[in-house]
């Protein structure tokens, strides 16, 4: 078999030419560098994670065009864990043992972090998660290069009590029903509570996966908003929900400059499926927009159309997660002089690589990254406009310091301490967590 | 210069400034204060907005309109302001204060002003005071809103001067109620304060509650009292109106499960296919709509509005087709086993997705509303969207097409005949088989049309059609299956009682409260609300 051939039946992917690839992976262990994949490519979350494929693909195929890395070349091993929470397991499982990566990127929700965090422990490789979470948590063997809360929660409720955002007091957390939001909102709670804001000015509302009708929620933030104080709405409600939630927001004649709404998880591609002139003003929080007015930027999105043949496709935060990340891999293989995963593992702590929006982001010993905190506007063409952002880097924090059972835990992968969960209370490594 | 005039005529209309004619020094004096929009931050542009807007010159409405809008952008050589407009790949450049054309520039060469919420509140603020003597009464309505919204004391006499001059009934009572709103702000007396209240306890929307609850916090003696009163006169008023609104709502998001479910009530209900591809009907209804949209914005965008229409009959084809094929292809070789069928359908469900996934990429495509489904009007105390009322109707139109086609066609005659004792129908000469294709299409392309309307309200995605599939097999095994009138009952019953539901229980509880009172239901009428009596019912 050919290595053109192989690589190409890799990145292929096909379920059913794994075979193939396995016969070839052992052939190839001499030449190549393998990635793996693990991202949904059908099910409910392949509307969200078919792009972060379609960028790993682009970024491994742009650094092979500049030599690839320790001299080899570099090739993607792409499997679809369809959405279904158990089988990322058993395909991150494959993708280490069978195909021999040497490090993997992938993963969306929580549940399916959640559910390869043992594999990772147990066959000691390195998994880099590419999306906003909602923290309490820090493990070995994975780097987290989404945001934590701090890097995007807090700065956003920070920039509403404000007087430029409008000086707010009563909020409303609107969310999705599943760990992100409840934990997210949890934090929130307490961080507005610490802030002095009363009980019966915050009212929390969750909603099933996919909802589509919104109209009594709509209807009940209209009438909680009209309690003669300033009201928000704090959104994290979950992909799909989010089209009707915003069509009934704009027929409603809800506008951003009496009721905002920041929301978490709506990004560039999210409103890439709606008409966004109903909802200009309306705000949402992350670490990088399409926007960004700078040089690598410019040059990343023009990669991007010129990879996926298609100048309308929108970048998003996720994507420039999974850049930092895969440059930071690259970095510190590049640092240690082999793919081997300890030895990776402790380089990483303390690389630090361009990010998008202009600066550098740092690897930081608890696993997570240095990022600016950028709250934008909706404009008609579906693009944010940047209002507001945080005058220096924020570091991520693994543990929450506004939840009673993670505010003494401190994370340092740094010898001696070592330690994910560290109690500073106690002393002791192991302190309770989610 | 035909583009000019009709540009400025356009401004004129858009502030009802009939082409004053304002003095040349008059506009240039205001230079200064527009040019310094290029400069400073949001807290300072908000200043100069208001700089601006003191000078009471009507040239300053339709630039504050441009900054709003996001239009105004100054030349970064110059730092000079314009009004622009998109013009191939730059900007066509205007003047802001004569309207002329000033030349043109490249994106790179100007730089947006930034607005944000806060500035956009001021500017509309701005804007209402300014255009409170427009000629247009729908622009002084929007001006009196957009006061009452901003509560600004200082518009009071501006608001008196325009309520004296005004003739139309209508805006004279929004100016007035804005008036009110003032007042309360202002640290006005007794007596005005008192007359303020009740022009907005006689208002009684949530708007007017906002601004009382809001005053009766830091009001005193006779006044608390009177806002005191108001607003317990407004939130019983309200809670009566709450009442009907989750009528409304629950009939609204019962028509979202009738025409889910109405194809399903044929296909399932009528003909005993356990149909797991169903949801993928609608999707592909919804598909046909976005690529009809799709032709339309690039060829003929003045049909946008018809676009709709235009997709029905194809959504109806293209989704009966692929049914027909369909049960020509699999199903009818699985008749009489049900399980199998539920497993190939699903087989057959899962294969369109991704299909369409292939096809169109995993992310939601764009399917826009029809200017005739946008906004929302005011019914007493009730917001009605357009968009929903519309489905509603729809949803009804449907059902009343479909109830025709099967009680009055010789297909109907069929169809039933068939339904009700296959072999005595055949011993009649009736080729069953094609009944069996026929309604299985007729069944998917309702699920097609469905998906046109459903597209309006939800995302356009590869899996629109999942969260569809569990509440219409609710609603046909609910209202009693193979009896068309009991969707409709057993649709508006469920969107009733989950909206009744939701404000107490929320969305998610209120959702398994449902499913618990159906599988209750079940164990008491197996059949269904609507039960099939006969022999069909052995058959």
């Amino acid at each position: 078999m050919s290595k053109k051939l192989m690589t190409r039946t890799a990145g292929l992917a096909l379920a059913s030419l794994m075979a193939s690839t396995m016969i070839g992976g052992a052939m190839a262990e001499e030449d190549t560098i393998k990635v793996g994949i693990l991202h949904s490519l059908s099910g409910t979350m392949a509307i969200s994670e078919t792009t972060l494929k379609d960028a790993m693909l682009m970024l491994i195929e742009e650094q092979n065009k500049k030599g690839g890395l320790l001299g080899k070349k570099l090739e993607a091993v792409v499997v679809d864990p369809a959405s279904d929470w158990p089988l990322f397991a058993e395909k991150a499982r494959e993708l280490i043992e069978v195909n021999k990566v040497s490090a993997v990127f992938g993963c969306w929700t929580s549940v399916s972090r959640k559910s390869v965090l043992p594999v990772f422990e147990e066959l000691n490789s390195v998994l880099f998660y590419p999306v906003q979470y909602e923290g309490e948590e820090s493990q070995r063997n994975v780097f987290y290069t989404g945001a934590a809360p701090n890097q995007q929660a807090i700065p956003a409720v920070d920039y509403l009590m404000s007087e430029e955002g409008g000086a707010v007091k009563r909020w409303v957390l609107a969310g999705t029903d599943y760990v992100y939001p409840r934990t997210t909102n949890k934090i929130l709670e307490a961080y507005l509570k610490a802030k002095g804001v009363a009980d019966e000015d915050i009212m929390i509302n969750y909603t099933p996966f996919g909802h589509s009708d919104w109209q009594t929620i709509v209807s009940d933030i209209k009438a909680f908003g009209s309690a003669g104080k300033k009201t928000a709405v704090v959104s994290t409600i979950n992909g799909d929900a989010n089209v009707p939630f915003y069509k009934e927001l704009g027929n409603a004649g809800i506008k951003a400059e009496d009721i905002p709404v920041v929301a978490f998880s709506v990004g560039e591609e999210e409103l890439a499926g709606l008409d966004t002139a109903p909802l200009v003003g309306h705000l949402a929080a992350w670490n990088y927009f399409q926007s960004a007015d700078t040089e690598v930027n410019a040059e990343f999105i023009d990669t991007w159309h010129a990879y996926t043949k298609d100048d309308k496709r929108v970048t998003n935060d996720p994507m420039e997660a999974s850049y930092i990340g895969f440059n930071m891999w690259l970095k510190a293989v590049e640092k240690a002089g082999t793919t081997d995963s300890d030895a990776v593992i402790d380089a990483l702590v303390g690389v630090s690589v361009p990010n998008l929006t202009g600066g550098y982001s740092a690897m930081m010993p608890n696993h997570h990254i240095t990022k600016p905190v950028l709250i934008g506007e909706i404009q008609e063409d579906g693009q944010f406009e940047t209002v507001w952002e945080t005058s220096g880097l924020v570091a991520g924090d693994a543990w929450s310091d506004y939840l009673e059972g993670s505010k003494d835990l401190i994370s340092d992968w740094r010898a001696p301490l070592s330690c994910g969960n560290f109690n500073t209370a106690t002393g002791k490594c192991g302190g309770s967590g989610s | 210069m035909s583009f000019l005039k009709s540009f400025l005529l356009l401004l004129c209309l858009l502030t009802g400034f009939s082409g004053a004619v304002i003095a040349q020094e008059d506009l240039e004096s205001l230079r200064p204060l527009v040019n310094a929009l290029a400069e400073g931050k949001f807290k300072e542009t908000e200043q100069q907005v208001a700089d601006l807007a003191a000078t009471g010159n009507p040239a300053v409405a339709p630039l504050l309109e441009a900054l709003g809008n996001g239009d105004l952008q100054f030349r970064k050589s110059d730092k000079a302001v314009f009004i622009t407009r998109s013009a191939g790949k730059g900007y066509q450049l205007i003047d802001p204060l004569t309207h002329e054309v000033a030349g043109e520039a490249s994106r790179s060469e100007v730089t947006k002003i930034k607005v944000n919420n806060g500035l956009r509140r001021s500017i509309r603020a701005a804007l209402g005071s300014l255009t409170l003597m427009a000629k247009d009464p729908d622009v002084r309505k929007t001006a009196a809103a957009a006061i009452f919204k901003a509560k600004d004391p200082e518009a009071i006499e501006s608001l008196d001067t325009a309520i004296a001059k005004e003739s139309d009934d209508d805006v004279r009572l929004v100016m007035e109620q804005a008036r009110a709103a003032a007042v309360l702000n202002s640290d006005g007396g007794d007596a005005d304060r008192l007359e303020a209240i009740d022009v907005l306890a006689s208002m009684g929307n949530r708007d007017a509650l906002s601004l009382l609850t809001g005053f009766a916090a830091s009001a005193e003696g006779e006044q608390k009292a009177a806002a005191d009163k108001a607003i317990t006169r407004i939130n019983k008023s309200l809670a009566l109106w709450g009442n009907a609104q989750n009528i409304w709502y629950g009939v609204s998001l019962g028509s979202v499960l009738l025409l889910a479910a109405i194809g399903l009530a044929i296909t399932f209900g009528v003909m005993g296919v356990i149909n797991m591809a169903h949801g993928e009907m609608v999707m592909i209804g919804a598909y046909v709509t976005f690529m009809v949209q799709e032709m339309i914005r690039s060829s003929a965008p003045w049909l946008f509005d018809y676009s709709l229409l235009i997709a029905l009959p194809l959504a109806f084809v293209i989704s009966g087709g692929i049914g027909m094929a369909i049960e020509r292809g699999v199903i009818r070789w699985l008749y009489g086993r049900p399980l199998e069928t539920l497993l190939a359908t699903w087989g057959i469900s899962l294969m369109l997705q991704q299909a369409v996934r292939s096809i169109f990429g995993p992310t939601n495509q764009e399917v826009g509303n029809p200017s005739w489904m946008s906004g929302a009007f005011e019914l007493g105390q009730l917001t009605i969207t357009y968009n929903r009322m519309w489905i509603i109707v729809f949803a009804l139109l449907v059902f009343a097409g479909l109830m025709l086609v099967l009680k009055k066609t010789p297909f109907g005659l069929f169809t039933r005949a068939v339904t009700q004792n296959r072999r005595m129908a055949a011993s009649m000469g009736i080729r069953t088989p094609w009944i069996d294709a026929l309604t299985f299409g007729l069944g998917s392309g309702i699920a097609g049309i469905a998906g046109v309307a459903l597209s309006q309200i939800d995302n356009v995605s590869p899996n629109l059609g999942q969260g569809y599939i569990i509440d219409s097999f609710m609603v046909v095994v609910f209202g009693g299956v193979g009896n068309l009138w009991g969707t409709l009952v057993g649709a508006m019953t469920l969107g009733v009682v989950n909206k009744f539901l939701e404000p107490y229980a929320g969305a998610v509880l209120g959702k398994i409260l449902v499913l618990v009172f159906i599988i209750l239901f079940i164990q008491k009428r197996p059949r269904g609300l609507f039960a099939l009596k006969g022999r069909a019912v052995e058959a």
